[in-house]
């Protein structure tokens, strides 16, 4: 599970060898993220966002788990239970601000995170298992995002309901009854507050769980790194702990900063004025949008506006907008080039950068906008992009790209020479 | 065989979007989007300079107390005020006292405590604002069919914020010729007051602020309709979010704090690095 040259856990004190007797609880902790746990020397700062997740779904439960102390899930009070956190709890609004400008920033480093692994190649092999574990977290993140925005119960998170849950709905046959199933009733009410506040509550611990398993799985083959070369050698790694605890830890400091700035001085910058309308089935915006990162799969979804080929545009876009998801899976077999890093592929690196970036940020752009010329068009441009990119470009390139040559190893990358590794000194079997 | 399916999906989709591509840019083509004379002549808010902007802006709360004033003065009229309670006043600077006084000038439904019948009472601060009409549908009725919305949370319930509120209580005119002559379909039905500012331009609230010194402030200044919807916009600021000022005086040192911690680390970090950099081999 570890490369030979790990550090072991040596407890100091009386106390700690009998825990580590008993329960090796931080023999474990010590192995994972600890001296234990040898990692790459190369790691850039793209590779502080796993942790600073982590730290986001830490704050999200805390903050999520005193919010409910004060939070009433029902559709007659929910909006003003909401009010009354912001007003007369104490310190209520800086939880609650706390808590949604969290998602936000829980979002912002998962994508970046995400957008790491693509261009780095963290999805390929070994590391397969982490990566499917990963699209797996980001699906529950999603769900309980959608969920946590409808709780306020105001005229976007009752609109974002009535359209995300409406989505079932283009199913062939079966999609009404299912959508009527989900809600518990035929429009988003008390029934559907409550099954979502019961799920909002429930689904980050289980994101938690598959967290662990992330982590357990990443720690198989070890982190990867920029150069995309495995480990080789001793010289390749250092300890997690001092190394990147404090590496993390200056990033944590710099994503604090980002994030209180939001908190104190721009708490709404990110949320829509709408949803500080008590929710009214009567009255339907004029602009019914979700939070701003589901912009991209909300622009792919309304892309679709016409039937093709007997399928109805709506049932087109739904799918689509699934599989543009979906198809995260299948990266690791999708992209068959042997070297990870797009440092290292010059046709890869091209498209990452003019292709699937600038495609994502159009898409985000038009999914927060009107469904309107010339939104729609550019959308539509986006949209056919995005699904090149990930189904034919990222396969047809990965077959005859010439990659540029690769360093001997970490070593040598960093510190321009590996002496030692080259004559075999320090060299280990792969493990 | 992954890449082979794939292949196929990705070309169906992208196909199908860009059919969706095809089929737009003929409809655009063929019958351009009119012009609607909501998107000819509705106009951004006006500028609004408040004490709260910024982040070290806190309440000038003698702005926001004239702004209470107009508010009981006109708005309360027809605008509830759901969410603020008459002791929130005490963070205006008014003492305990004024509070008292000030709650006991609004009745509010009350219970007959020796017959149980419903009837009416003074306030006490711990009331909330009574609101003026007993349902929405009496609100209806006597609004032109509109229901005047809630005005404690206006502020962040509008985009554009103070300066939409400010720009639309002083944005009543008559119908510009321009909007008829390029518009001649364009009307303004009974009941309802043509705004530049409003969304479809025709609004069902009759103009509320209509003359100079229609409220006579305690303060002394001078109550131009202009004035009023200044300090009416800092007062809904002031509903919208009571914690705002505390808000902006909790974050600085934290940003502070978090500026020299973070220093710290970098420091700590580099430190702990310079290690790492000496060549081994």
């Amino acid at each position: 599970m570890s490369f030979p040259w790990a550090q072991h856990y040596e407890p100091k004190f009386a106390f700690t060898r009998w825990v580590d007797e008993k329960l090796p609880l931080p023999r474990l902790v010590y192995n994972a993220i600890g001296g234990g746990y040898p990692v790459p020397r190369n790691l850039n700062y793209a590779w502080n966002f796993g942790v600073l997740a982590g730290f986001c779904l830490v704050l999200q439960i805390v903050t999520g788990v005193i919010l409910a102390m004060h939070y009433a899930a029902n559709a007659g009070v929910a909006f003003d239970s909401v009010e009354h956190i912001m007003r007369d709890v104490n310190w209520g609004w800086m939880l609650r601000y706390a808590h949604a400008n969290g998602a936000s920033a829980f979002f912002v480093v998962v994508y970046l995170h995400i957008f790491r692994g693509f261009f780095y190649g963290s999805y390929k092999a070994p590391r397969e298992m982490v990566w499917l574990l990963g699209v797996t977290i980001f699906l529950l993140m999603m769900a309980t995002a959608f969920m946590g925005y409808v709780l306020p119960w105001g005229q976007m998170s009752f609109w974002g309901a009535k359209v995300i849950t409406g989505l079932f709905g283009a199913i062939p046959l079966v999609g009404e009854p299912i959508q009527t199933w989900l809600l518990g009733g035929f429009a988003p009410d008390n029934a559907a507050l409550n099954r979502f506040f019961s799920l909002h509550f429930l689904l980050p611990f289980v994101i938690a769980g598959v967290i662990i398993l992330h982590i357990w799985a990443l720690h198989i083959p070890g982190s990867s790194n920029p150069t995309g070369v495995e480990v080789k050698s001793e010289s390749d790694t250092v300890p997690f702990h001092p190394y990147y605890t404090a590496k993390d830890g200056f990033g944590l400091g710099v994503f604090l900063i980002f994030y209180c700035a939001f908190l104190f001085f721009m708490p709404n910058a990110l949320g829509h004025p709408d949803n500080y309308i008590p929710a009214n089935p009567l009255s339907t915006p004029a602009l019914i949008v979700p939070e701003w990162y589901f912009w991209p799969f909300y622009a792919i979804l309304r892309a679709f506006t016409s039937n093709f080929f007997f399928v109805p545009a709506k049932l087109m876009g739904v799918m689509a907008m699934f599989a543009a998801i979906l198809v995260w899976f299948f990266l690791p077999w999708l992209d068959r080039s042997p070297v990870r890093s797009g440092h290292y592929r010059p046709l890869f690196r091209k498209f990452f950068w003019f292709g699937l970036i600038p495609c994502v940020l159009v898409l985000g752009y038009c999914g927060g906008s009107h469904a309107e010329e010339p939104y729609l068009m550019l959308s539509q441009i986006a949209a056919a992009y995005y699904f090149l990119h990930f189904l034919v470009i990222v396969p047809i390139i990965s077959s005859f790209e010439r990659p540029e040559p690769l360093p001997f190893s970490i070593t040598e990358a960093v510190l321009g020479s590996d002496k030692k590794a080259v004559l075999g000194e320090n060299t280990t079997p792969a493990t | 065989m992954v890449r082979i399916i794939g292949f196929f999906v990705g070309l169906f989709f992208a196909v199908g979007v860009l059919w969706a591509f095809v089929n737009g840019a003929y409809t655009a083509a063929t019958s351009p989007a009119e012009s609607t004379a909501e998107s000819v002549f509705h106009r951004e808010p006006k500028d609004l300079a408040l004490q709260s902007d910024g982040p070290f802006g806190t309440f000038n709360y003698q702005q926001v107390q004239r702004g209470y004033q107009v508010y009981k003065e006109v708005c309360k009229a027809c605008h509830s005020l759901n969410h603020v309670a008459m002791r929130d006043l005490a963070e205006l600077g008014y003492s305990e006292a004024e509070v008292k006084a000030e709650a006991a000038s609004w009745t509010v439904p009350g219970v007959d405590p020796n017959t149980g019948e419903v009837t009416t009472r003074p306030g006490t601060p711990t009331d909330y604002f009574p609101k003026p009409f007993a349902n929405d549908i009496a609100a209806r009725a006597a609004n032109s069919g509109a229901v005047p919305p809630d005005l404690s949370l206006i502020a962040k319930a509008r985009e554009g914020g103070a300066p939409y509120i400010y720009s639309l209580l002083t944005g009543f005119q008559p119908v510009p010729a321009e909007v008829k002559k390029k518009f001649p379909e364009f009307q303004t039905p009974t009941g309802t007051y043509y705004n530049p500012y409003f969304a479809n331009l025709n609004i069902k609230m009759p103009p509320p602020l209509t003359s100079d010194g229609q409220v006579t402030y305690k303060d002394g200044t001078a109550s131009t309709v202009d004035q009023m919807a200044k300090d009416v916009a800092a007062f809904l600021v002031w509903t919208a979010e009571p914690t705002l000022a505390k808000r902006h005086q909790t974050g600085l040192p934290v940003i502070f704090f978090l500026i020299f911690a973070t220093g710290l680390a970098f420091l700590a970090k580099k430190q702990i690095w310079a290690a790492a950099r000496v060549r081994r081999d």
